[in-house]
């Protein structure tokens, strides 16, 4: 085991996986560099014709994956911003996710599209949002979102590998939080959650940064008797609901935690699932923490208020116990 | 240029097989056979035609809303293309997919697109992935006047001159953006100018004349097998049909839809074939009739093909996962 942080294990895999298989190519604004140095010193080892920083073109960006992954070569395209990707939507929406079904099946798109996302660095509306729903909501990509440096090791290794286009969040706030990981590269297949800890009173449901508020409010609770467990999805999509549910069958109660505009988010359709096929095992309402419904604001203290917190957090888990 | 004959009379037997195959799906739809959106491409055969006769197999094109002429010229098989406008499962798609998405990645067809201007973007990706396996295939991008006013083609010609891509960019241009006249949708007349602004060459031809078409792609295609990069090639042209079939067409004039039908390109080289002594009328006729008889063949095949399973729909949308059913 070693300690490394979350951005050091995405540039460490991407890197383990470079040189695995020359048919993997990075590109995207600045990759060279990196605006959060996630992708620095890859252009060292692997020469300006597999690390490619691009004009600022996001739509390009996205469809020129399409193409390249279409010719038979296995293309990490990043969009730098997660804000950013309604500038590449159409070629991820309507072109890298619906071409293998449109067209029978007979065409393979291993493409990777990741992007940073999140609040809590105070850059405001058009740098800090967290859209994993408009994703989640659409047939043919799947949506990956590790918070962990092991799991971004994990993750990422299967996301490359994976011959369907994947969506990898990565939440800004975490790329320096260090954390063990194995000294082996293994990988952690595509939906399969993890409890990050494990209870019997309440299941918190939580993603990316909001996995560590969940285990900060855990771990406060211990000293109250209450016992959390926290059930981190990792792959929003597809969701390994089975897990999930077990989680449920033991503590009969569910809270959902996550960054997004509560309105439309992921995790309705968290809830949703629970309250059509797990709802026997339930004994309080499914309660649901998002993001207030604004966009994200600029303000220190008005940033802290959009977020949902640990008092929040614990609020709602007592209200269901 | 090193042009045969025998190169000549396969370009005519090309552009009938085109014509032949809408005049078919026209008449199908208008019985009510065929549903959905179909965008004929009557009238500009020659441009598909001549630009993909200089195209290997293992070279890839993207295409367009108005796609068949680009499919067949490409390669694409009649009948199977015939079975996705009937929605059967024996078509291209499986019924997936339609007139809009039929692709053959065999044969370098990455799929017409019903998303004006998405091909280009996609094109430029493929041209990346043959310019990094130091290949000499190259990527040529079909799209219309109307799609040369959207971002893709901007950041897309961009990025393609700037690495210096193996990508023949190559506009038709009707006329026409949907229902809105050129003149209408912006101020050039010759989309090819914009090429300056990329650093690129861009060149004009007529559009109905093959050989003006095939000489050009002849040399933009050469130039990038080369490493010589993008080329803008604009193909002036006209769409004898409505944007779409059923298409009231209250945009324009009979008389000017009569003055381009006087330059149909199928007629010009039936008659520089026969004025040239290159073909005679009956080996003409002969490859009108295979042809005739290739649709009817495709159209008997279509019609009398299964329609898909209905919880075929579950499937393709991944390659590992099969989605769920309602409930």
């Amino acid at each position: 085991m070693k300690e490394i942080s979350y951005s050091e294990a995405i540039r460490e895999t991407i890197r383990y996986e470079m040189k695995r298989d020359d048919k993997v190519l990075l590109f995207g604004e600045d990759v060279t560099i990196g605006v959060f140095g996630v992708t620095k010193g890859l252009l060292e080892e692997f020469g300006p014709n597999r690390v490619i920083d691009t004009p600022i073109s996001e739509e390009a960006i996205a469809g020129t994956a399409v193409g390249v992954a279409a010719t038979g070569l296995r293309p990490i395209a990043e969009i730098m911003f997660m804000d950013f990707i309604g500038l590449a939507i159409d070629p991820i929406i309507n072109q890298a996710a619906k071409m293998k079904y449109m067209f029978g099946g007979k065409i393979t798109l291993p493409i990777v599209f990741r992007c940073a996302a999140g609040a809590g660095i105070q850059a405001a509306g058009q740098h800090s949002q967290s859209l994993e729903s408009w994703f989640t909501h659409t047939p043919g990509i799947k949506v990956v979102y590790p918070s962990t440096p092991q799991d971004a090791i994990g993750l990422y290794l299967s996301a490359i590998r994976d011959d369907n286009p994947v969506l990898v969040i990565e939440h800004k706030l975490l790329y320096a939080v260090k954390g063990e990981v194995e000294d082996e590269f293994n990988a952690i297949p595509l939906g399969i959650a993890d409890i990050k800890k494990e209870g019997d009173d309440v299941t918190l449901v939580a993603t990316g940064a909001m996995v560590y508020k969940a285990l900060r409010v855990a771990e406060e609770l211990e000293k109250e008797n209450i016992s959390v467990e926290v059930y981190d999805p990792r792959t929003l999509f597809p969701f390994d609901k089975d897990r999930l549910f077990e989680s449920i069958t033991k503590t009969n109660k569910v809270v959902i935690v996550t960054e997004e505009n509560k309105r439309g988010a992921f995790s309705a359709e968290i809830a949703a699932l629970i309250a059509e096929e797990a709802f026997d095992y339930l004994d309080a309402p499914i309660v649901r923490l998002g993001a207030i419904n604004t966009p994200v604001p600029f303000s220190k203290v008005l940033e802290e208020y959009y977020l949902p917190g640990t008092e929040d957090i614990k609020k709602a888990i007592k209200s269901v116990l | 240029m090193d042009i045969t004959n025998n190169d000549f009379i396969h370009m005519y037997k090309i552009m009938v097989r085109i014509r032949n195959f809408e005049e078919n799906v026209v008449e199908l739809f208008a019985q009510g056979k065929l549903a959905g959106f179909v965008h004929c491409y009557i009238g500009e055969e020659a441009v598909a035609t001549g630009v993909c006769q200089n195209l290997n197999k293992n070279d890839v094109i993207t295409s367009t809303h108005r796609g068949h002429g680009h499919l067949i010229a490409k390669g694409g098989i009649t009948k199977y293309m015939m079975a996705e406008l009937f929605g059967k499962q024996t078509g291209y798609c499986k019924g997936k997919g339609g007139s809009m998405h039929i692709a053959d990645t065999s044969r370098g067809i990455l799929g017409a697109n019903g998303i004006v201007g998405a091909g280009m973007p996609i094109a430029v990706g493929a041209a990346l992935s043959f310019k990094y396996q130091k290949t000499e295939q190259v990527a040529v991008s079909f799209f219309g006047d109307g799609a040369s006013n959207r971002g893709s083609f901007h950041e897309a010609l961009n990025m393609a001159s700037v690495w210096d891509l193996p990508v023949i960019f190559v506009c038709e241009n009707n006329m026409y953006g949907e229902f809105t006249a050129q003149n209408r949708h912006q101020k050039i007349n010759n989309i090819s100018d914009r090429a300056a602004s990329y650093g690129m060459v861009g060149l004009s031809v007529d559009g109905n004349d093959i050989f003006a078409v095939y000489e050009a792609a002849f040399e933009a295609i050469k130039k990038a097998r080369q490493g010589g990069g993008p080329t803008i090639i604009e193909c002036k042209t006209y769409r004898f049909k409505g944007h779409f079939e059923g298409d009231p067409q209250e945009y324009r004039t009979k008389e000017e839809l009569a003055t381009w039908k006087k330059k149909d390109p199928i007629i010009r080289v039936k008659e520089y074939l026969i004025h040239n002594k290159i073909a005679d009328i009956n080996s003409l006729k002969n490859i009108e009739k295979e042809m005739e008889e290739e649709m009817s063949e495709s159209v008997h095949f279509a019609e009398n093909s299964p329609d898909p399973l209905p919880k075929s729909a579950l499937e393709d949308v991944y390659t590992d996962l099969v989605e769920e059913e309602r409930l």
